[in-house]
């Protein structure tokens, strides 16, 4: 448990609900990124300002972060060019075909209280420590 | 107007959080998922944070008639627990094990500008593109056999 840092976590987990609820109060819509990014590419020409808004705000924020923290942290991407494109299919694939990924499901489904969300969450996460288990502990990548 | 602020808004709360978190850093998520190795809990205190303001949020919005600057609020219609479901969640979780990046994050890291991301997201259009005319031949195929 070397790398937990508990109080950022909690913080701005917070700020992500916090956000969660703003689009549901404001503009009653799901914080789900899979589904507003899909309908930003399948239907471009319908209802696509607060799309792009919010997507560009996820962009903003984190420019935002960058700045106030002098590059303090960057994002570090392990895994190889291969892997990056496999991963992204999958996970393109995989949220399309169950409807939401880890803030649909994971943050506005569970908030929802609702089994179908609750379900594609625990196959997630155990689909993923498996996945990560293998690449580390069996091939030890 | 009003629509496309408030939804600038939340965007930008929601991408700070993904900062100040850690969950921006696939290396961080990957350290939450390997549970055999050096664990680090952090990925469900985020969680725990965001359900913490959320399920209280949701639980007063489902009371109410509508939002504030929509006519209606767009609840998911989905209920079912299908093979459709766990599959997809299953092939998400490989692909977020094999990275550590799910959509929220990948957009987010489009900040930092490493090359990486952007392959990422372009590979995320594409499975979804795919997954999307997959679904489709699949309703037209059940349409013609009924």
């Amino acid at each position: 448990m070397e790398g937990f840092t508990p109080v950022p976590a909690l913080i701005g987990g917070l700020m992500i609900g916090a956000a969660a609820a703003l689009l549901l109060w404001l503009n009653g819509r799901i914080a789900g990124v899979s589904g507003i990014a899909w309908g930003l590419i399948a239907r471009p020409r319908e209802d696509s300002g607060w799309r792009l808004a919010f997507l560009g705000g996820l962009v903003l924020g984190a420019l935002l972060y960058r700045l106030a923290s002098g590059d303090a942290v960057m994002p570090n991407i392990e895994a190889s060019w291969a892997a990056v494109l496999l991963g992204g299919i999958l996970v393109g694939f995989g949220t399309q075909l169950s409807g939401g990924c880890t803030s649909g499901h994971g943050v506005c489904g569970i908030a929802r209280l609702s089994p179908r969300s609750a379900a594609a969450t625990l196959t997630f996460m155990a689909s993923a420590m498996i996945t990560v288990f293998v690449a580390r502990h069996v091939f030890g990548a | 107007m009003e629509r496309v602020l408030a939804a600038l808004g939340a965007g930008v709360l929601f991408g700070l959080g993904l900062c100040v978190s850690g969950m921006v850093n696939p290396a961080k998520v990957l350290a939450f998922l390997d549970i055999a190795g050096a664990w680090d809990p952090s990925l469900i205190v985020v969680m725990g944070g965001a359900l913490l303001v959320a399920l209280p949020a949701y639980r007063l919005a489902m009371g109410r008639a509508r939002p504030l600057f929509a006519e209606r609020f767009a609840w998911p219609t989905a209920s079912v627990i299908d093979g459709r479901l766990i599959a997809g969640a299953a092939l998400f979780g490989i692909g977020w094990g094999l990275v550590g990046f799910c959509p929220g994050p990948a957009i987010a890291s489009f900040a930092f500008g490493l090359p990486k991301s952007f392959l990422f997201a372009a590979a995320m259009a594409g499975g979804a593109a795919f997954a999307r005319l997959t679904l489709a031949n699949h309703r037209e195929r059940v349409a013609a056999s009924a």
